[in-house]
């Protein structure tokens, strides 16, 4: 029989404490409003992982790992029409454009940001089935679940403390006006500077994290150390209603329209005054 | 809190042509960069290159802020070009007037910017102040460029260099906007 349940009463800590101790083979389904998590565990340890509103192809996952480029991505997409993931990994790896290493890195690392991601779910339906495993075109990486917990249960306490400092992620980001003299020698990683890329006044936050396909927990820990550095500031969005900031990391149930990708059209007269302030210059 | 309108142009071209410099002569803010120390003996050029992105800011008014993005120029790093090119409002091709051996490069980082984005563009033939500079006749030729886009002379350590070559690259947004105007008409 199927263990059954809501994370209100039986949190993701136990669950996989539970497959862990018992070591368990099949596959765990979470579900909350729209978004659904697939987990596949063999004896007691992750295997595989899925969530349903992500891109879970191979090339997708190298492409976010930054194994592969975009340009690279849409070539491969073009040229090999596979659905398998397997042997997609393997012209990939013929075609001399990742390693093996790199793929099973990838693959880990992206397992393991859905899993830790599933630590801040506190409220969703789930369900164990007994020895339903992956689909065997996946690619599945072992993964031994005590490190997993310790991890995601410090992310949680991480993940609170984050939500309390920055808990409405509808607000939108600007510059400040005068960062100061220390960010002359600023480090950000590629991540950070692909969020700096989308800050714009009309961007929220949330946005933002849909754009550069980042979960809550990595963009409000991003804008959390922009805001603390001085290089931002949280301002309300351009042209939008803002509702009173929600607590918990609740979802809006209708979606949000899509990132401004690209800015309005700019008018004659700005183009004007660019050049007015320019020549003062 | 009032209404505050950012637009962006992106500097681009190949490593050590001057983006960084280009973007430090003009910016009213101290250019937030991400200058690192070189570590492969090929690009040991200069001492530092820019690995992921510099930005810049140029205030207009209380409710106008132009940012300028400068881009790594190496290639390991080109993934970002992509990132950076979203919402430009127009791009400099900044070339190193002295060094032929990037010629081509700089023309394979053009097309790339102008597949991403059909925005206007000027190229900027930087270092023009140096005694075996190219002249920006020259490369035009060299770099098969277009004769309706500018090749404008610049030297990215002077300001009034670098103020005419983005006047340029505004005026040239102008001319798209005045063309796209009367073919609507």
């Amino acid at each position: 029989m199927a263990l059954k349940g809501n994370l209100r009463d039986f949190s993701i800590t136990q669950l996989l404490n539970l497959i862990n101790l018992a070591r368990k083979t099949g596959t765990l389904t979470v579900e909350r409003s729209s978004e659904r998590a697939d987990l596949c565990f063999r004896e007691g340890k992750l295997v595989y992982a899925s969530l349903g509103n992500q891109h879970n192809r191979l090339d997708q996952i190298l492409l976010k790992a930054g194994r592969l480029t975009t340009e690279q991505t849409r070539l491969i997409q073009a040229q090999v029409n596979a659905t398998d993931d397997k042997e997609l990994g393997l012209w990939l790896i013929n075609a001399g454009y990742v390693t093996q290493k790199d793929i099973l890195q990838s693959v880990r690392q992206h397992m393991l940001e859905i899993v830790y991601q599933l630590f801040t779910w506190t409220d969703g339906k789930f369900r164990f089935e007994p020895n339903q495993l992956p689909p065997p075109e996946r690619i599945t990486v072992p993964i031994g679940l005590e490190n997993v917990i310790i991890e995601g249960t410090r992310r949680m306490k991480e993940w609170e403390q984050l939500q309390d400092e920055l808990p409405d992620l509808d607000m939108a980001l600007r510059f400040t006006d005068r960062p100061g003299t220390s960010l002359r020698n600023i480090s950000l990683s590629i991540e950070e500077w692909r969020v700096i890329s989308f800050i714009n006044p009309r961007n929220t936050i949330r946005q933002i994290a849909q754009a550069t396909n980042m979960s809550e927990f990595q963009i409000r820990k991003i804008v959390y150390g922009m805001l603390q550095a001085g290089l931002v500031e949280l301002v309300r969005p351009e042209g939008r209603e803002v509702a009173p900031p929600s607590r918990g990391g609740e979802r809006r149930e209708a979606p949000l329209p899509p990132p401004a990708q690209r800015p309005p059209a700019v008018k004659r007269s700005v183009v004007m005054r660019l050049i007015d302030r320019i020549k003062q210059l | 809190m009032g209404k505050v309108q950012t637009v962006k142009m992106v500097v681009t071209g190949p490593f050590a042509a001057g983006k960084t410099q280009f973007i430090q002569t003009i910016s009213e803010i101290e250019v937030v960069s991400t200058e690192r120390k070189i570590s492969s003996e090929s690009e040991r050029i200069k001492e530092r290159t820019t690995v992921a992105m510099d930005f810049g800011r140029i205030t207009v008014d209380e409710d106008l802020v132009l940012y300028l993005f400068g881009t790594p120029g190496q290639k390991r790093f080109d993934f970002m070009w992509e990132i950076l090119s979203e919402g430009m409002l127009g791009f400099i091709v900044l070339i190193d007037s002295v060094r032929p051996e990037t010629f081509r490069e700089a023309r394979n980082i053009l097309d790339t910017f102008r597949a991403y984005a059909p925005t206007p563009y000027v190229v900027a033939a930087n270092k023009q102040d140096m005694e075996d500079a190219w002249s920006v006749e020259d490369l035009r030729i060299a770099l098969r460029i277009e004769d309706g886009v500018k090749v404008l002379p610049c030297v990215a350590t002077d300001r009034e260099s670098v103020k005419r070559v983005l006047l340029e690259l505004l005026y040239s947004i102008l001319e798209r906007m005045d063309a796209e105007e009367a073919e609507s008409e």
